[in-house]
């Protein structure tokens, strides 16, 4: 495999990187709005109140608007795949492909079906059927969002496979291994629930500006009561998937949680630290804490369940560590390069019929192939992620998941008391958490994808061979275009949804 | 079931899904069709209102076919995708482009403080249905043509040419196809109005332009046809798997595969059908016009995927190093990826069978002006 002009490699990552960004800012919205109207409506139906009916309308417009731009923005990473990561398309391609052409034919199609009769249907089916299409878009892409979470979950966590060098890719050779891997499972449910909580927040927020202006105060509280209790059951079981999700990481790409908790050197009864600032030693190069506020033993409870339990640092990872059996990576670096060679010499005796040469390559392939992807590095140091902005992405996400927690409790309190347009500080709170919400998903990303850095799939292939052979000059013109457009698109998203929220129920 | 059968099987099997889900996705450019249209049909601004969303509450079944076509292909032969998609960047990036400005401009057109305006999202609508068709027709076109990459052992791939794909379009063959699947969507587009709406003054329209699309699609069309029986192709050898340059390679193809020619022939025949017999008699096939015509489509395009991929052929020629061509054989997934693919493709029915069903439920009566002071219009 070829390294690449860095250049090239760290504009289609930016590209991506902005692609997925501003994906990102619309799918959490499509998947928890979609059941949030989906609760509505079956209100309605329940009850045959007119006043439902109207509320579902209402968000159901907005997630109208949202919807569009959300496919728009996907189709664009759906390509980028092929365009921007070529290599990486073919190594994987016999897994990820799978998953992506599922999700096509079983929930893009339920989707895009039903969402026409949720918006046109009113007048033309039954409301029973139209209530089941509501449902049934509200599944199909919340299934969408399924599919895609399995194929980067394996990238976090390669599972189900063996490396053929006849094809040089991996290939599938257990589908539910993929499926079911405990890491997909975990951020499946993560991720659909940070969308629960993030629409939930979305339409507490809104509802909470009509009380402010004394609009539309019945409609709006209907829509707080139901997006509260919808919200705060979503919040407690975010905080079960977090936890899982960083109990997982621990054990599997203990590089991200190290990064994730500035842990340099690691340690038995590690302190969790709450809240901290990083500043960088000049001489040592390396992250301190200018100041920190932690609370004992927790990291190795919550990691390892257990209190004296040893979490690796960056350095355990980075030089090994003999006690605790952690390869140093320049060992890991050198088996790597073993197999990268034992791959050329594999192809060499294949051309040659040589089927003796054949098989012992195939074997010192197979001994090392784990650290296939450390080949292409030269100094250890290299696969460090960026610190600060998992630290930071980290603490902020998880900070503001306890927020909103709160928010719900109150909200749902003085909604229940019918007092809720007397504390206008509630109010507040819940408009200024839209953008708290929106901010601590993006940053949910953050430490995923940057924690993982500089790998593309953990251990065995870095983002440097991943990327096309094109010239860098191409993918800054499409980057820039990307940027503009969609920051264009944004901006005629927001102010529609703007408008049509102040034109009311 | 689907574990027994051998590679070679489940290749040929994924090819032709792959085939029906690209002429499914040709068919349903009526979309595309319908609004490069707008301007010509609708002389007024309720008229253009009306047509975008006649064919606007359906734009959603395009768009997911072709992302549902681009994953279907990227999973069955991922060889195709990395070596097109990052070789002939400018295209894909062109054909993207397209598709992101369309998935936006249904729902934003008609809203107020749109930032763009209705005329901006009208023109996006327009670009979609240029050049997304000329676009992908022309893409496909290079199966038969070739492109310029070269792939290495490892199966990095290589663009030989600056232009980044855009190349394809100065070829008389693919550009042929390209305005082929241009014209082909206006017709259908013209076809499905004829059923759906309930407009003198647009079905009027609808009836002239008709005759002025049928003339160029004929024309490109056979163009592409007699280029295409005439020309060489990339044959296979079966036993040292060598790609050769062979006469006559398509029409070999057509003789060799005789249910595939009866399909492409009667294919051929419907979509004329299709457009004859509502200028000859309006009243009597303007309902089923699009029926004969779309089916026609379907089957048309299904076959020349298989001309493509089928008999000993290379289906992603290249023309910088013959040996670098992609056949389905060499191109495609694991055995064992493409068996449980397989089970996933069953399915399909059920997909397409409740496609129908929403899509009677919604399209029970023509639409007229009046429908468009309902709740939910672009």
């Amino acid at each position: 495999m070829t390294n690449f002009d860095p250049t090239l490699i760290d504009w289609s990552r930016a590209q991506f990187a902005i692609t997925a960004f501003y994906h990102w800012c619309f799918v959490p919205l499509t998947l928890g709005l979609s059941f949030i109207v989906a609760f509505m409506e079956s209100l309605y139906i329940k009850t045959g109140n007119e006043e439902w009916k109207k509320i579902t309308k209402f968000w159901m417009k907005l997630f109208g608007i949202n919807f569009a731009i959300g496919v728009a923005t996907g189709i664009v990473m759906e390509f980028e795949f092929g365009t921007n990561w070529s290599n990486y398309s073919w190594f994987v391609g016999d897994i990820f492909g799978a998953p992506l052409a599922v999700e096509g034919i079983m929930a893009f199609f339920i989707e895009s079906t039903f969402v026409a009769v949720m918006f046109f249907g009113w007048n033309k089916v039954s409301k029973k059927f139209h209530l089941l299409a509501t449902w049934l878009t509200a599944i199909g892409a919340n299934l969408s969002a399924l599919w895609i979470l399995v194929a980067n979950s394996w990238m976090q966590y390669p599972t189900g496979v063996h490396f053929n060098p006849d094809t040089v890719r991996n290939e599938m050779t257990n589908f539910w291994e993929v499926l079911f891997s405990p890491v997909a499972i975990n951020k499946f449910l993560h991720t659909i629930t940070s969308g629960f909580v993030l629409a939930a927040v979305f339409v507490v927020g809104v509802s909470a500006w009509f009380l402010l202006k004394n609009k539309e105060t019945v409609l709006a509280k209907k829509s707080i009561l139901v997006a509260t209790i919808f919200g705060l059951i979503m919040s407690v079981f975010i905080i079960i998937t977090g936890d899982q999700s960083a109990k997982l990481m621990a054990k599997y790409q203990p590089m991200k949680f190290a990064a994730m908790e500035n842990i340099y050197e690691g340690r038995t009864k590690a302190p969790l630290v709450v809240i901290g600032a990083l500043t960088k030693d000049k001489i040592s190069n390396k992250e301190e804490f200018a100041f920190k506020l932690e609370i004992p033993n927790i990291l190795s409870t919550m990691a390892f369940q257990k209190k004296d339990a040893f979490v690796p640092g960056i350095k355990d990872i980075v030089y090994g560590n003999s006690e605790l059996g952690i390869i140093p990576t320049s060992e890991r670096i050198q088996k790597g390069k073993l197999a990268l060679e034992a791959l050329k010499d594999y192809s060499e005796a294949k051309k040659n019929n040589d089927e003796f040469a054949m098989n012992e390559s195939f074997n010192i392939l197979n001994d090392n192939y784990r650290h296939m992807g450390y080949g292409h590095f030269s100094d250890p140091e290299e696969i460090i992620p960026p610190i600060k902005a998992t630290f930071y992405s980290f603490r902020f996400m998880v900070a503001s998941g306890f927020w909103f927690i709160i928010l719900f409790i109150f909200a749902l309190i003085y909604i229940l008391r019918n007092k809720i347009e007397e504390k206008r500080w509630i109010l507040y709170a819940a408009i200024i958490s839209i953008p708290i919400v929106y901010i601590s998903s993006q940053l949910g990303w953050v430490v995923t994808e940057v924690g993982r850095q500089p790998w593309i799939i953990q251990d065995l292939m870095s983002v440097s061979t991943a990327v096309s052979n094109i010239s860098t000059g191409s993918v800054i013109t499409t980057f820039m275009f990307f940027a503009v457009l969609f920051a264009i698109l944004v901006i005629a998203e927001i102010k529609i949804l703007l408008k049509q929220i102040k034109l009311g129920f | 079931m689907f574990e027994n059968l051998s590679h070679t099987a489940l290749q040929q099997y994924w090819w032709i899904l792959v085939s029906i889900l690209g002429a499914l996705l040709v068919f349903l450019m009526f979309i595309q069709g319908g609004q490069s249209l707008i301007y010509q049909l609708g002389k007024t601004d309720k008229n253009r209102s009306l047509l975008i969303n006649t064919i606007g509450s359906k734009w959603e079944f395009t768009f997911t076919t072709l992302v549902t076509f681009g994953g279907a292909f990227f999973a069955s032969f991922p060889l195709f995708y990395s070596t097109s998609f990052s070789g002939a960047y400018w295209v894909w990036f062109l054909i993207l482009i397209a598709f992101v400005v369309q998935a936006v401009a249904y729902e934003f057109r008609s809203k107020p403080e749109n930032l763009l305006g209705k005329q901006t999202y009208d023109i996006f609508l327009f670009i979609n249905g240029l050049l997304g068709t000329i676009l992908v027709g022309a893409a496909v076109g290079t199966f038969f043509t070739g492109s310029h990459f070269i792939i290495d052992g490892e199966r990095h791939s290589q663009w030989t040419m600056v232009t980044r794909g855009l190349e394809a379009a100065l070829n008389i063959q693919n550009l042929s196809l390209g305005l082929t699947v241009f014209f082909l969507s206006r017709i259908l587009a013209i076809l499905y109005v004829f059923k759906n709406v309930d407009n003198d003054e647009i079905v009027q329209l609808a009836r002239k332009q008709l005759i002025y699309n049928s003339i160029p699609f004929v024309f490109f069309f056979l163009l592409f046809a007699f280029l295409l029986m005439l020309s060489e192709g990339f044959a296979v050898n079966p036993n040292t798997n060598e790609v050769f340059m062979e006469p006559f390679k398509y029409f070999n193809n057509l003789i060799g595969m005789p249910l595939v020619a009866f399909l492409f022939f009667l294919g051929v025949i419907l979509v004329l059908l299709g457009i004859v017999f509502p200028i000859l008699k309006y009243e009597k096939y303007s309902n089923k016009a699009i029926w004969y015509s779309g089916l026609g489509t379907v089957l048309t395009v299904f076959s020349l995927f298989l001309l493509a991929g089928f008999n000993n052929t290379a289906y992603y020629p290249s023309v910088a190093d013959l040996q670098s061509s992609l056949t389905i054989a060499n191109s495609s997934s694991s055995h064992y990826t493409l068996t449980a693919m397989s089970y996933v493709s069953l399915f399909i029915p059920i997909v397409l069978t409740y496609i129908y069903f929403v899509w009677r439920a919604l399209n029970t009566k023509k639409i007229e002006l009046k429908d468009l002071e309902e709740e939910h219009v672009y």
